[in-house]
């Protein structure tokens, strides 16, 4: 199964690569506000149950692709809602 | 008077591991490179983890580094109370492996900020800032670009309470949180910090200050070797 974990800079936390990407587009004239810069992880993981799946990627959040002091995770399941 | 043995462990990407090494011969160690594949430490009494861009920097700083080989006896070196300094990115691998609280952010400028800075010794009953005076400014360069130390408000005012914030930046130069530029463990033998003290021990290079850290970590070697030769 696919999944995809999207990572973001907890609020309040400063974005300062947010901050530079925002005054880059009102530079191009787009009337944007409080950009914030994360990451996407796209991979496959082995199981074919979704419950399974999540609770794997999420342990993967913990343990290394966001760090929970100072980052939010979302995960997203191929198929799955 | 013994040469303590420190060892320097380099990952691939590690750039200031040599500097580390000859600051910590210079100053009167037995200094010991460790590649990080390696399983077991050396025989050594001291840990340092340099600065550099350990795996490119990859996901996170640090946060490939702190599952390497060495950094499984580093933490198990540091649980049985060996003293261990990190130092920039050393800094960022201990916090990322749970060592150190805290994250490393990105410099609120967004700059990489490479100059002298001005650091405040706010405890001086740690190893590392055993031979500092209290509230003793150390001038000591800084060069990095994710140096920004954060904490949240609840960890921040744990931290403050456990005296766990070693040096502050008389000026803060990365957006850092209450200007912190280095922190102990609760337990006091790990510390971590952005500035480089071993770029601060030779009056070539302007300030010794840095010596002053280093040493400290000599000191504490030292003791540790007395203690294990006594057993």
């Amino acid at each position: 199964m696919r999944a995809t974990v999207l990572v973001r800079p907890k609020p309040g936390i400063l974005d300062p690569q947010g901050q530079a990407v925002e005054s880059s587009l009102r530079q191009l004239g787009f009337p944007v506000g409080d950009a914030r810069v994360g990451r996407v992880v796209d991979l496959e993981v082995e199981s074919a149950d979704p419950a399974t799946a999540r609770a794997e990627v999420e342990r993967m959040c913990e343990q290394l692709l966001a760090n929970p002091l100072i980052e939010s995770y979302e995960i997203e399941l191929e198929g799955a809602s | 008077m013994n040469k303590p043995r420190i060892g320097v462990v380099a990952f691939p990407g590690s750039n200031d591991d040599r500097d580390a090494l000859h600051a910590l011969e210079a100053l009167g160690a037995e200094a010991v490179a460790v590649w990080h594949a390696e399983e077991r430490l050396p025989d050594v009494a001291g840990v340092v983890l340099p600065g550099g861009f350990s795996y490119g920097d990859y996901l996170r700083c640090g946060a490939i580094a702190r599952f390497s080989p060495a950094m499984r006896a580093v933490s198990e070196f540091a649980a049985d109370g060996g003293p261990v300094l990190g130092i920039c990115n050393g800094f960022q691998i201990l916090c990322e492996a749970g060592l150190l609280p805290g994250a490393l952010r990105p410099n609120a400028s967004l700059s990489f900020v490479c100059r002298d800075v001005d650091l405040r010794v706010e405890r001086t009953d740690t190893p590392f800032t055993a031979l500092c005076e209290p509230d003793q400014i150390l001038t000591i360069p800084i060069k990095h670009g994710e140096g920004c130390w954060f904490a949240d408000d609840g960890l921040l005012a744990e931290l403050e309470a456990n005296g766990q914030i070693v040096l502050r930046y008389e000026v803060n130069p990365n957006g850092s949180v209450a200007d912190v530029a280095g922190v102990v463990n609760a337990d006091g033998n790990v510390m971590g910090l952005m500035p480089h003290p071993e770029h601060a021990v030779d009056p070539l290079l302007g300030s010794t200050d840095g010596a002053l850290i280093l040493s400290g970590l000599l000191a504490a070697a030292r003791d540790r070797t007395v203690v294990e030769a006594r057993v």
